[in-house]
């Protein structure tokens, strides 16, 4: 049995006068330090689905079906004494803004400590010397100095890598990084995700990298889940589904970026915008936006189907011309 | 800009439907106004009318006191023979009137003084700021009473009371204008710094435009959360300078004042004549607070209620 | 001063920026930050000129400085020809029409109080007093339907669109004015990915019917490669390297810019290999003593830490980089 096995997920959004379906029947796993990217933009459900797995979704948002499988227990139906046991420990998140993740008002020093302590029963100066080879494990330069340090003192990049080693302070199973660099630089996010991978390849720890970035996780996940409007709309090996779209969706994403258009020319789109989750289009989500759309599409809502691992969500998924890439040749 | 419609469908009206309390309290709100705004029509007496106030008829008990209570008198009588009843209606009128323009007075004052202050920036700002802090650390009450009883001796008790109602707003609402203020600068210095200030300096429009015609809408929320309690602290301003004898004359009584003026009968037996204003004066306060907290936390877009 | 073709439209020379003071009598003091260091550029007439770098690198500020949000401390900003940075705000009136810009952030560019019809009415309020208001509301509906927003959106409130069709708002109001200079900083970094295309296609879009001369900020080189003609390099606020896009990307010269092109995530599958810097971004604070980018460059030696190199020609593109005048790389 996989590590993590999520099943059938369903998460909704009771808003006063309307109920909003955010997630509908999302299902992956994750193996032990095996690295999944979860891709989609804006409103697909992305965080939503990671954030449920920890039980951190913010009120009035619940889950209302499904299993969340590690190791056996149903994190879903956990109370939130038990969940605490496993957030921070077992599995562990780094969110999107690190300024925002640290206390601003205390150092590094204190809320690592802090952290550790609160999952081990640990002295202060045993807790510090985890906390200082974890630093050095980002490398973090002068890590004893850094230890003193408050958040507002460190650059961008260096809170971040202080967000990943409170992450693995405590040795956990899987990592859940919900778009770790997208508030940071170009250099800054090459570095930090070079760190990411080799931390996770040389500790075995699993991750969930969600990104709208596809070129981030072409680098640095196994496998991959495209999402849209809330359901999962193709997944596979990462590379076999950048290399291969099936999906309309997944094609348009990687059509639309401009190393897969003639420089000056107008870049292939997709028309119109993603649904909101109170107006989702009958059948599939896609259909409005899609040029492979039958009248079909507007009633049927597809399975995820496919071979080899590739599976997609399309009725006609076989009868679209397959896609040349430009930068697959690379 | 907005219309009707698509206001009573909104969010908010729904939210407000489902709240009780503040639906209660903006009823009784409603119903307080009505009366005070309607007293001439609604009391039984004109309690200004020297000629219909008999000596004879003071400090009669309310109605429901069966060996005393008098038909005529709903709530009994004051130590002058007045209704209190129509001495209540006209009392909240004078109470209502004084916290509405008092809080319009700071309103004008404060939110001009913190647009200025907050987009020009500079040494305009650094010294409102400052005579803002020299004025908040004098409480308002303080400020009042010095300034009402100097102006109580120049003037002299007659010419006094009858620019009681003016002197009162005046100096309410002068001595309130730092709250404002102070909150539409915090507003105006977030809005600022949003783009499309910059957008509105970039068409090329002035900055006195920039400042009334597109920041100060945005700056209203809170500017509306802090007026309803400002009314509410107005009125207990006025009724406590009333009480201290600097407010309303005993002639022409506000809520503050009947409460003063029945205040040393409390113990000798006549209860109604304190309590009973009091009573109306806290009903007033507490719904007038109850709805501005339901106010503040519906336009608040971060809280979520079940 | 007529001869176009000589007279660059835009024309940015010694431009220093500084912000914060010592603090005075009644106020406090802010740290003073050195934002722009002797920046010159000039920009012709059908340019899509690309400002790269990252964040604190003074891209923002020099657009700013250029369509006058904020005066230069030093320096001076030409529009055809003509000075413009030392004029008062009733002399730059005329300007305003001919520049304008477009914003970062669809969600705080727009007024939360205004409808579409009242931002995009209120340029020409402003500039054309004799215009009718039906030849008003015409014109605002000409200018939406060319940037691809459907008239019926005139009665409606920022809040009911997505952040694509805010920026197309946002483009309309730019376009109202019929400018010949159109700044947009970074327009595209907030939107998802499929939406980044359809605002960049307007853009083109425009370009090509107005005949616009764009600056446009981004920190994407991809969108710099598609869409830029020239392209200059910002660091710490100075320009390192200044070429027209391809040869650039061909071969860029400056050590900054090579390992920016290296950082670029490619969808290739092999991992990350970039070029890896030394050290942390310093903040521009506290600037380096000579080449600002001393301390992280592998190729730096004594004359890179006292010198403040300039741009020089170095036969394929411009840099401002000792190691490539005495040929070093």
């Amino acid at each position: 049995m996989a590590l993590l096995e999520v099943k059938d997920l369903e998460v909704e959004f009771p808003l006063g006068r309307v109920t909003l379906q955010a997630i509908r029947k999302v299902s992956f796993s994750l193996e032990r330090g095996e690295r999944l990217g979860i891709v989609g933009e804006s409103g697909a459900g992305k965080s939503v689905a990671a954030f449920s797995i920890l039980n951190l979704l913010s009120r009035p948002g619940r889950i209302s079906g499904g299993e969340i499988l590690f190791d056996g227990d149903d994190l879903s139906k956990l109370d939130d004494v038990e969940m605490r046991h496993i957030r921070g420990n077992q599995i562990s998140m780094i969110f999107q803004d690190p300024m925002m993740t640290l206390n601003p008002v205390l150092t590094v020093a204190t809320q690592m400590i802090e952290c550790l302590k609160a999952h081990r029963k640990i002295s202060t100066k045993q807790a510090r010397d985890i906390s200082v080879s974890k630093l050095k494990e980002v490398m973090i330069p002068s890590p004893e100095e850094r230890m003193n340090s408050y958040p507002h003192e460190l650059s961008g990049g260096m809170r971040q890598r202080v967000v990943i080693a409170m992450a693995l302070l405590t040795d956990p199973e899987i990592i859940i990084a919900d778009e770790p660099t997208t508030a940071l630089d170009v250099t800054i996010q090459a570095e930090i995700m070079a760190l990411m991978l080799d931390l996770c390849k040389s500790n075995n720890v699993g991750l969930i990298l969600i990104t709208h970035d596809l070129a981030v996780v072409s680098q640095v996940t196994e496998k991959i889940m495209v999402m849209y409007a809330g359901r999962v709309v193709e997944e596979g090996a990462t590379h076999e589904v950048i290399t291969n779209p099936k999906h309309p969706y997944t094609r348009g994403l990687l059509k639309a970026l401009p190393q897969e258009n003639t420089a000056g020319s107008r870049l292939n789109q997709i028309r119109g915008t993603m649904p909101s989750l109170n107006a989702l289009p009958k059948g599939c989500a896609f259909n409005p936006r899609c040029d492979f759309a039958s009248s079909e599409c507007s009633i049927v809502v597809p399975k995820l189907e496919g071979d080899d691992g590739h599976h997609t969500a399309c009725i006609h998924r076989e009868e679209i011309p397959p896609f040349k890439s430009e930068l697959g040749k690379a | 800009m907005i219309n009707l419609k698509s206001l009573l469908n909104s969010d908010l009206v729904y939210r407000f439907r489902k709240d009780k309390v503040a639906v209660v309290s903006l009823a009784i709100v409603f119903v307080l106004i009505s009366c005070a705004v309607l007293a001439p029509v609604l009391s039984p007496f004109d309690p200004y009318d020297l000629k219909s106030i008999d000596l004879m008829d003071s400090e009669i008990p309310p109605i429901w006191n069966e060996e005393e209570g008098d038909s005529r008198f709903l709530f009994g009588t004051d130590p002058q023979g007045r209704d209190l009843l129509s001495t209540i209606l006209y009392g909240m009128r004078i109470s209502l009137t004084i916290g509405f323009f008092a809080v319009l007075l700071q309103g004008v004052l404060g939110v001009t003084i913190g647009l200025l202050s907050g987009y020009l920036g500079g040494k305009i700002d650094a010294f409102f700021m400052r005579l803002a802090d020299i004025q908040l650390s004098f409480s308002t009450l303080m400020v009042a009473i010095i300034t009402l009883a100097v102006f109580q001796a120049a003037f002299g008790a007659e010419l006094y009371s009858e620019l009681a109602i003016f002197m009162l707003v005046l100096v309410i609402g002068i001595a309130e204008w730092p709250q404002y203020a102070r909150t539409v600068r915090a507003s105006v210095l977030a809005e600022k710094h949003k783009e499309y200030v910059d957008a509105a300096r970039v068409i090329g429009m002035s900055p006195m435009r920039i400042m009334f015609r597109h920041i100060f809408p945005n700056t209203l929320s809170p500017i509306l959360v802090i007026s309803t309690i400002q009314v509410a602290n107005a009125i207990i301003s006025e009724a406590a300078l009333s009480f201290l004898g600097l407010g309303m004359p005993v002639n022409k009584p506000s809520l503050g004042s009947l409460i003063s003026s029945g205040f040393e009968f409390i113990f000798s037996g006549s209860w109604w004549i304190t309590v009973i204003p009091s009573f109306f004066l806290i009903l007033l306060i507490l719904t007038i607070n109850l709805l501005g907290d339901w106010l503040r936390d519906a336009l608040n877009p971060k809280l979520y209620k079940d | 001063m007529t001869g176009s073709k000589n007279v660059p439209l835009v024309n940015i020379l010694n431009v220093e920026k500084t912000f914060g003071d010592g603090g005075g009598f009644l106020s406090t003091a802010q740290p003073i930050v050195n934002a722009l260091n002797n920046v010159s550029l000039s920009i012709e007439k059908g340019d899509s000129f690309c400002l790269v770098g990252e964040s604190g690198c003074g891209k923002s500020t020099l657009a700013r400085t250029v369509i006058g949000l904020h005066p230069p401390s030093k320096g001076e900003v030409h529009y055809q020809g003509t000075r413009i940075d030392s004029m008062s705000a009733k002399e730059r009136q005329p300007f305003k029409r001919k520049m304008q810009m477009i914003f970062q952030n669809p969600y705080a560019s727009l007024n939360p109080r205004m409808t579409v019809a009242q931002m995009l009415e209120e340029p020409l309020k402003i500039h054309e007093r004799g215009m009718s208001k039906a030849a008003i509301k015409e014109k605002v509906e000409e200018v939406m339907v060319s940037v691809g927003n459907d008239p019926a959106w005139r009665t409606r409130y920022p809040h009911e669109f997505s952040g694509g069709q805010r920026q197309r708002i946002s483009i309309a109001r730019a376009l109202m004015l019929d400018p010949e200079f159109v700044v947009a900083d970074e327009p595209i970094s907030a939107l998802d990915v499929s939406i980044q295309a359809q605002v960049l296609n307007v853009m083109m879009d425009a370009q090509e019917k107005r005949n616009l001369t764009y600056l446009f900020i981004t920190h994407d080189l991809s969108v710099v490669e598609h869409f830029g003609s020239k392209v200059a390099v910002m660091y710490l606020g100075t320009v390192c390297e200044l070429a027209d896009v391809k040869k650039l990307f061909d071969a860029p010269r400056h050590p900054y810019t090579q390992a920016l092109l290296s950082a670029i995530p490619k969808i290739d599958g092999k991992g990350v290999n970039h070029i890896k810097m030394s050290g942390e971004v310093p903040t521009a604070m506290d600037l380096p003593s000579g080449c600002v980018f001393h301390p992280r460059c592998p190729y730096a030696n004594e004359r890179c830490k006292k010198e403040i190199p300039i741009l020089l020609d170095n036969g394929n593109t411009k840099t401002s980089c000792f190691a490539v005048e005495e040929g070093r790389i």
